[in-house]
């Protein structure tokens, strides 16, 4: 028999579920004994649905393992079971008494595992907010750059219109002169597929040269905002969509928008 | 730890063997439990129970019946259907295939699991809904394949194939190759 195709069948899983009769587990343990490969099988399989079953278990309070232990070490251990001893009126009040202290103390430590709970849940709360403040703080800083970009008095914009390819896209470009810097807003413009990325182009019209100024790998960091190269006298920029990498030169039946100064 | 290494310390009946399989077994038994009561502390109560069963037959188990592993898993599960009739939850027994182990995370009201449930809930999140339901019938719930193709309306035929798929996105998502 192929062991590819009996693996396949899916027997294994109900071995291991359980859901087997009595000869089919026979079968199934033979050729586990015979094949390591179905051996190695069926503890994965094992090893997921405990893992799985595990994992969305509740809590179990360390008070269980204890409560268990002594069950099974005490009364399940020897080979005689210990039995009940007779009763006499006698000790009952000390029982009674016995009773209302483990109460007591039963009660408190319940209390005190709910106090354990709560801190455990806090401190996990607690971890997850500062992360999340963590996470703000960086937004934050982000949205103030970018805020600052268009906001610099020495900022001009310039508008690049969607072509053919995306007529509805857009995006501008912040040239900063006294900065010397040149930042691109890419929020106008679509996710690029898989494998492709933007290319940035300053170009110079007479004769039409561009030069590559940014390739952008994620066009969504930094709020979309992106610096790229400085490049003095630009006429215009033209964003085009280009292989991961980016291109010596820019492919321009996948120019996206394009944009005097 | 191998079986046949856990085994043998079973046998000796010590506070180490008893360790061990706690550790081992306890809350993947005790999610299997949870998943058909829906409450903690019978689910504990049970759990108990069914240690102390481990315990007593230990001597009954042998390597033919299977893992050793299923051999307690079908322990966990009888005695927690054992528990819903006796304590006439007809209703549970007979809306059991509607809630499932994912629906479970739900019910977990302690503070300090909601946000492990937050993440668990990811990871099952990427398994199939079909999945989620076959896997829950089959391994949870102990259904057989015919009583598992009767409630999903699937072909018998592709009960064992279908669930093979899931186990396997599962052991894809959980990383055990």
């Amino acid at each position: 028999m192929n062991m590819r195709e009996y693996i396949d069948s899916g027997i294994l899983e109900l071995y291991v579920f359980g859901l087997l009769t009595e000869a089919e587990n026979n079968e199934v343990k033979e050729m586990a004994d015979k094949h390591p490969e179905v051996q190695e099988e069926i503890l994965s399989i094992e090893k997921a649905v405990i893992n799985l079953s595990y994992s969305i278990a509740p809590h179990l309070s360390a008070e269980n393992y204890q409560k268990i232990r002594n069950i099974l070490i005490e009364k399940h251990s020897g080979v005689i079971p210990l039995e009940p001893r007779k009763k006499s009126m006698s000790p009952y009040i000390g029982w009674a008494a016995a009773a209302v202290l483990l109460l007591g103390i039963g009660f408190q430590y319940n209390q005190y595992n709910k106090a354990q709970d709560e801190v455990q849940a806090v401190s996990a709360e607690r971890t997850k907010f500062q992360s999340m403040l963590a996470d703000l703080q960086v937004k934050k800083t982000e949205d103030e750059k970018a805020l600052a970009i268009v906001r610099d008095k020495y900022s001009t914009v310039i508008q690049l219109a969607g072509q053919q390819v995306a007529p509805d896209a857009y995006a501008k470009v912040y040239v900063n002169s006294n900065k010397k810097e040149i930042y691109v807003d890419m929020a106008g413009l679509p996710e690029p597929p898989e494998g492709k990325v933007y290319q940035i182009w300053a170009l110079k019209l007479d004769p039409l040269t561009p030069t590559s100024i940014g390739v952008i790998d994620n066009k969504n960091a930094n709020n979309g905002i992106l610096k790229v190269e400085n490049y003095d006298q630009a006429q215009a920029f033209g964003i085009t969509l280009e292989p991961a990498g980016g291109s010596a030169t820019p492919t321009l039946e996948q120019l996206y928008t394009l944009g005097k100064v | 730890m191998t079986q046949e290494e856990l085994l043998q310390q079973i046998y000796k009946k010590d506070g180490k063997a008893f360790t061990t399989l706690y550790d081992m077994y306890s809350k993947s038994l005790y999610g299997v439990i949870f998943t058909l009561l829906k409450d903690k502390e019978e689910s504990e109560d049970i759990l108990q129970e069914v240690f102390v069963k481990i315990w007593k037959n230990i001597d009954s188990y042998n390597e033919s019946k299977g893992r050793f592993y299923t051999w307690i898993l079908n322990i966990a599960r009888n005695s927690s259907i054992d528990r819903l009739r006796s304590k006439g939850h007809n209703n549970s027994l007979k809306n059991l295939s509607s809630d499932n182990f994912v629906h479970i995370l739900d019910y977990n009201t302690s503070a300090t699991n909601k946000i492990d449930a937050i993440g668990i809930k990811e990871f099952i999140k990427k398994l199939k809904p079909k999945c989620i339901r076959l896997i829950d019938l089959l391994f949870f719930k102990g259904y057989t394949q015919q009583e598992a193709s009767d409630e999903l309306e699937i072909p018998l035929g592709t009960v064992k194939t279908q669930n093979r798929n899931c186990i396997s996105e599962l052991r894809t998502i959980l990383q055990v190759q």
